[in-house]
């Protein structure tokens, strides 16, 4: 394969040789942002923030929540445009980034779900209802995991990225299904938290605690998935020169 | 501000506990897990990458 080193400095980080230091770089000063971040968004959700008035304390699940969900509606369309940037040039980075992204964003599907389930139990009085919200966070999961069964399934990487990449973009569809359900369909689940529209119907110190709790969840999945790239670079360029070289400096 | 009188309070989550409690926590564990399972797979990748450039 042809590495266009010279052809612009972005294509010149779209070389793993390239990328693998500067991620290096990166990881832990994202990871630094997910602390502190984390550390403030607590402090809010738990010491600033004001009892709900119908939920009492058991309101503050939401700081966790609404960010897992977000993160696994966010990971999804990051992955399907990596897997597809992928498909569509041949570039080896971008699939190794949508195969990095996708454990991190099945996690924090799954964290939506027994979170929400939690939150459920309590306030409708049952951990689980098949309503339009729920299920399609459901498949979202599903997906997920299929592209991991799937991509675990293929020896040949090339092939294993190429059929990935068409199960991420079809699955796409589903990311505005999850949005938009509580909307489309009666369901149990309340409305969208955050409303482009219309002025919060939250107190400004719940706001800002949850908007800080999903910044530190987007600062940790980019940690989390610059790590794992990392890993994957090292894996699948175990036979060439420069990992030699760069483990040889290191 | 502060909406809690002592420490149990605090804990006890106006009767929320578990659900609170549970939510944060698996949160915290699944994050926890991860870092330190990529940690481990970077560290036997080094290994396995030292032994095949000796050999």
């Amino acid at each position: 394969m042809m590495d266009k080193q010279s052809a612009s400095p972005w294509m010149r980080y779209a070389s793993p040789a390239t990328f693998y230091p500067l991620a290096g770089t990166l990881q832990p000063w994202f990871a630094g942002l997910a602390a502190l971040l984390t550390l403030a968004g607590l402090w809010i959700g738990f010491f600033v923030a004001p009892t709900d008035a119908t939920q009492g304390e058991g309101y503050r699940i939401i700081f966790v929540h609404v960010p897992a969900s977000w993160m696994s509606m966010v990971i999804y369309c990051a992955m399907a445009f990596w897997a597809g940037i992928g498909l569509a040039f041949n570039t080896r980075l971008s699939s190794m980034m949508a195969s990095a992204l996708a454990p991190t964003g099945a996690m924090f599907a799954l964290l939506s779900l027994v979170t929400g389930s939690l939150w459920g139990k309590p306030m409708w009085g049952t951990w689980w209802v098949w309503d339009a919200r729920l299920t399609s966070e459901l498949i979202l999961f599903f997906l997920y995991l299929g592209f991991l069964a799937l991509q675990a399934a293929i020896e040949d990487p090339k092939r294993a990225d190429r059929a990935g990449a068409v199960l991420a973009l079809v699955g796409v569809v589903n990311v505005p299904i999850i949005y938009f359900s509580v909307k489309w369909w009666n369901t149990l689940h309340q409305g969208a938290t955050i409303s482009m529209t219309k002025s919060p119907s939250m107190a400004m110190t719940m706001l800002w605690g949850m908007l800080l709790m999903a910044l530190a969840f987007w600062m940790y999945s980019i940690a989390v998935a610059l790590a794992r790239v990392r890993n994957i670079i090292l894996e699948r360029e175990r036979h060439a020169d420069w990992v030699r070289q760069t483990l040889e400096n290191a | 501000m502060m909406q809690w009188n002592s420490v149990g309070e605090f804990f006890a989550m106006g009767g929320y506990a578990f659900y609170v409690w549970g939510s944060f926590g698996a949160c915290a564990l699944a994050m926890l897990v991860e870092s330190l399972l990529l940690r481990q797979q970077r560290a036997e990748l080094l290994r396995s990458l030292k032994d095949q450039h000796e050999a």
